[in-house]
């Protein structure tokens, strides 16, 4: 299965955007699986982030994870200030406290203009930004989260197996 | 399995303790049905709850979702409770696996469904169907492929 749409520069990028290595992630800032990936990709991309380029993507499951979708707009209204990294980040290290407020912590710790955030996060483009990226994610087969493709194929296996390949190669 | 192009065979199942649906009464409608093993099993929870998030998707191709199962109606009105499901899911109890084997997807070993996919157009012919490996989630992108076939018609 292959990922739909490709990479482009309306995704969120971290790492070497010309590196010919593309890694996507279609996740679930509630998901207890994502949480877990996330540290294994923060070292992954400390140590190789020079030869990856990392897209994430959002997944929401928003009927079993009552807070994926506010978390979701949450990062994506960071980004419209420039700091989706900072608050996905954030989100994912301080996911079992995760809560509207926290969001609001969060946002007000990274320094963001308060009054914009607030606004950004009702704004329907984002939520059709986040619905767009939970689209592309079921055309492409994301039948979980978090599901990797890399270099646009569907990865089966999570975070360590896809470390591992790596370090293989 | 039955294939694309044969007619989806009718029939009635309880989606809940005192209803029942009966396929032909979706004509006019696009239906997908989606057999599987057993509820509470982990890749069926993922599975059917990954569909539930995928509802207002498959409403703007008008088409209905429906699980099925061997499961009573009791079990699947926990299940469906337990997971927030917004969908039916219909009881092949009784006879146990009758519909499951008019469409050729039971696995007699297991007494229980196989993974199997339909999309059947509003004419109540099968426009798609796919077999999973039993302990493969599918995801939904053959689905769409197949309603977005449809839509093209």
């Amino acid at each position: 299965m292959s990922l739909k749409p490709k990479v482009s520069n309306a995704d969120h990028i971290l790492g070497n955007g010309q590196a010919d290595l593309t890694i996507v992630e279609y996740g679930d800032y509630q998901c207890p699986h994502c949480g877990a990936a996330h540290p294994i990709i923060k070292e992954m991309m400390a140590e190789l982030g020079s030869q990856i380029r990392f897209v994430f993507r959002n997944f929401p499951l928003s009927e079993m994870h009552p807070y994926a979708q506010p978390a979701a707009l949450a990062a994506e209204a960071a980004a419209l200030q420039g700091k989706f990294w900072e608050m996905h980040d954030a989100i994912f290290e301080n996911q079992n406290l995760l809560s509207s407020r926290l969001l609001l912590d969060i946002a007000e710790q990274l320094d963001l203009d308060m009054s914009k955030f607030k606004s950004d996060l009702q704004d329907e483009a984002l939520q059709d930004r986040v619905d767009g990226d939970f689209e592309s994610g079921m055309l492409s087969g994301v039948n979980g989260t978090p599901t990797f493709f890399v270099n646009g194929q569907k990865f089966d296996g999570g975070a360590e197996d896809l470390v591992q390949i790596l370090g293989e190669n | 399995m039955l294939q694309k192009n044969d007619v989806a065979p009718d029939f009635t199942l309880y989606a809940t303790p005192d209803q029942k649906i009966k396929l032909s009464e979706f004509k006019g409608h696009n239906v997908i049905l989606a057999f599987y093993p057993a509820d509470w099993s982990p890749v069926c929870s993922d599975q059917m709850a990954l569909y539930n998030e995928m509802l207002k998707y498959f409403k703007k191709y008008d088409a209905e979702i429906m699980g099925i199962s061997v499961d009573s109606k009791w079990c699947h009105m926990a299940f469906a409770q337990s997971r927030k499901l917004h969908f039916p899911l219909l009881a092949d109890f009784e006879a146990k696996g009758e519909v499951a084997k008019k469409y050729g997807v039971y696995d007699e070993e297991e007494g229980e469904c196989k993974r199997a996919l339909f999309v059947i157009d509003k004419e109540g012919v099968i426009a798609w169907c796919y077999m999973s490996p039993t302990a493969v989630n599918p995801g939904a992108d053959g689905i769409i492929e197949a309603l977005e076939n449809l839509k093209l018609k």
